[in-house]
């Protein structure tokens, strides 16, 4: 009896806490009108653009009081098949224009995607370089455990240019499903080196260095970003995309290690 | 009195076979719908046009081959320590059995990926074990094809001992304590009495676990990497696949459910006997 008594006498109490949480979070909407964006804005970003694309969220939050920004990050190519099979996205963010025409193709796109930056591939290593690695044709040593992106993705992809253009033929340990599967397998000492992006490399710089190799500069991956057609919240995402490509969105991206699109 | 009693009996025993319980009917349809509906997903999308050419791709039936393999080697090494660490569980007292219990269902909760990193930080170059391995055998097992029996043996082994674990708490021990009175010593009961008392258990353990050993993905990608015709086995060629072609992946599917099921099915008929 005292048990359900006292349960009779907390139940109000959670009520009202409930009323609470729904009262703040209408003011919330009402300061949000203000700018014009309110709700939440649904990002699908290359795996890639997971540190900085983190902290432009939030800076776009704390221009836009009420809007939140929730991300999902994955590999461009796993992005696109989700948004080509209807998942509710807002903007779409990919690590090459191959996946982001998977997009546009399928008319999941609302106008034409922009480039917003650009990456290059470097060859990471094991903090403090024990391998002596200064360029792409000592990863192809007798005994040399590479790392590479499988094809289908853009990082593999990349590498696969890079190499070509250095004539340089290597056999991997491991095709990765992704850039950061690649970057870990150094990270966990694994393999001896492997072709990340030079953004990886920053993320990871208290565990692996970078060592730039000049093939590279003929492989450079461009950044498109759109807005979806079937956006449940266009007006924020537009907003959200302004601000990938404002200063301050630029200034988070080249400090990522990211370098600005050609023509600007 | 005594046939009010016993008028009723046969009547219990006669109606299971009669008339199923909706309440048990209408749950067991849904359970059943809900497993099958994504199967006749992928056969609704399957590109029948172009199957036959999708079918003779390169490297198709080398990760087939590869998957078969290793799945197969996996069970192999699962039964020779699965089925005696069953039998320690389920036969011997000992402290702690309770803890080793749950630790043989800990790669059950783990999820693969977080499994793969812990072989890596045990088996890999500068693992527990493996920097010695490397250092005294120059033995490497990341990246292997060993490495992808490993992993899979990893993830499929708990399903192994507690099916056979099962089926000894299930058989009757008084054939074992008769065995044992008959002077046959306990490594001679398990090989003359137990085992053939459990071998359908065993048998039903090896096709779970050889299943679930063929699916594995998470902890083979991240222990033993991606390499065709060497680590590439058929689940990781379709995640691959999807990274470009939605369709690919589907015939790549349905391969690898056809042989798994048809597999299955005959092992199902010749050991354990269709009911």
């Amino acid at each position: 009896m005292t048990r359900i008594r006292a349960a009779l006498t907390v139940l109000p109490m959670v009520a009202a806490l409930g009323l609470a949480g729904c009262g703040s979070s209408t003011d919330d909407g009402g300061k949000g009108e203000t700018g014009g964006i309110t709700g939440t804005v649904t990002v699908f970003a290359a795996a890639s653009l997971t540190e900085s694309f983190t902290t432009l969220g939030r800076q776009f939050e704390a221009a836009h009081p009420g809007v939140r920004v929730t991300f999902n990050f994955a590999g461009s190519s796993a992005l696109a098949t989700q948004i080509t099979q209807g998942a509710p996205a807002d903007v779409f963010a990919s690590a090459a224009p191959k996946n982001m025409a998977t997009v546009t193709d399928a008319g999941a796109a609302d106008g034409s995607p922009t480039v917003f930056a650009r990456n290059q591939l470097v060859i990471a290593v094991p903090k403090g370089n024990p391998g002596r690695i200064t360029g792409l044709t000592d990863l192809t040593r007798p005994g040399a455990k590479v790392a590479l992106c499988a094809e289908q993705v853009p990082c593999g992809a990349a590498a696969t240019k890079a190499l070509d253009a250095a004539g340089v033929k290597l056999t991997p340990v491991t095709l990765e499903q992704d850039v950061k599967g690649a970057l870990s397998k150094v990270t966990l000492g694994e393999v001896d080196a492997a072709l990340v992006y030079r953004t990886d490399v920053r993320s990871a710089a208290a565990q692996v260095d970078g060592v730039e190799f000049p093939e590279s500069a003929g492989a450079i991956n461009d950044y498109p970003v759109v807005v979806l057609k079937d956006a449940p919240n266009p007006t924020a995402a537009r907003a959200f995309v302004e601000h990938v490509r404002s200063d301050q969105g630029r200034a988070v991206l080249t400090g990522a290690g990211f370098q600005p699109p050609t023509g600007s | 009195m005594t046939a009010v009693r016993d008028a009723p009996a046969p009547r219990t025993r006669r109606r299971p076979g009669r008339r199923v319980p909706v309440a048990l009917l209408v749950p067991a349809a849904l359970g059943l719908l809900f497993l099958v509906l994504p199967l006749a997903g992928l056969l609704a999308r399957t590109p029948w046009a172009t199957l036959p050419q999708r079918l003779t791709a390169p490297g198709l039936l080398t990760a087939l081959w590869l998957s078969v393999q290793c799945a197969t080697l996996a069970t192999l090494l699962c039964l020779a320590c699965g089925v005696p660490l069953a039998w320690l569980l389920a036969r011997v007292e000992f402290p702690g059995r309770r803890v080793v219990r749950a630790l043989v269902t800990v790669p059950l909760v783990l999820p693969p990926v977080v499994g793969g990193v812990a072989l890596l930080l045990v088996f890999g170059r500068n693992g527990l074990l493996g920097q010695w391995l490397d250092s005294t055998v120059g033995l490497t097992l990341p990246f292997t094809t060993t490495g992808v029996v490993l992993a899979e043996a990893f993830v499929a082994m708990p399903f192994l001992v507690i099916a056979v674990e099962g089926a000894l708490r299930g058989a009757d021990s008084r054939y074992e304590e008769a065995a044992a009175t008959l002077g046959a010593g306990r490594w001679t009961t398990f090989t003359h009495v137990t085992l053939p008392l459990i071998a359908p258990g065993v048998a039903a353990g090896a096709v779970l676990c050889w299943a679930r050993a063929l699916g594995e993905f998470g902890a083979t990608i991240t222990f033993a990497g991606n390499y065709p015709g060497r680590t590439q086995t058929m689940p990781l060629a379709v995640y691959l696949a999807l990274e470009t072609d939605l369709d690919t992946a589907i015939v790549l599917s349905l391969i690898l459910l056809t042989v798994s099921v048809a597999i299955l099915a005959g092992l199902r008929d010749r050991w354990i006997g269709s009911p």
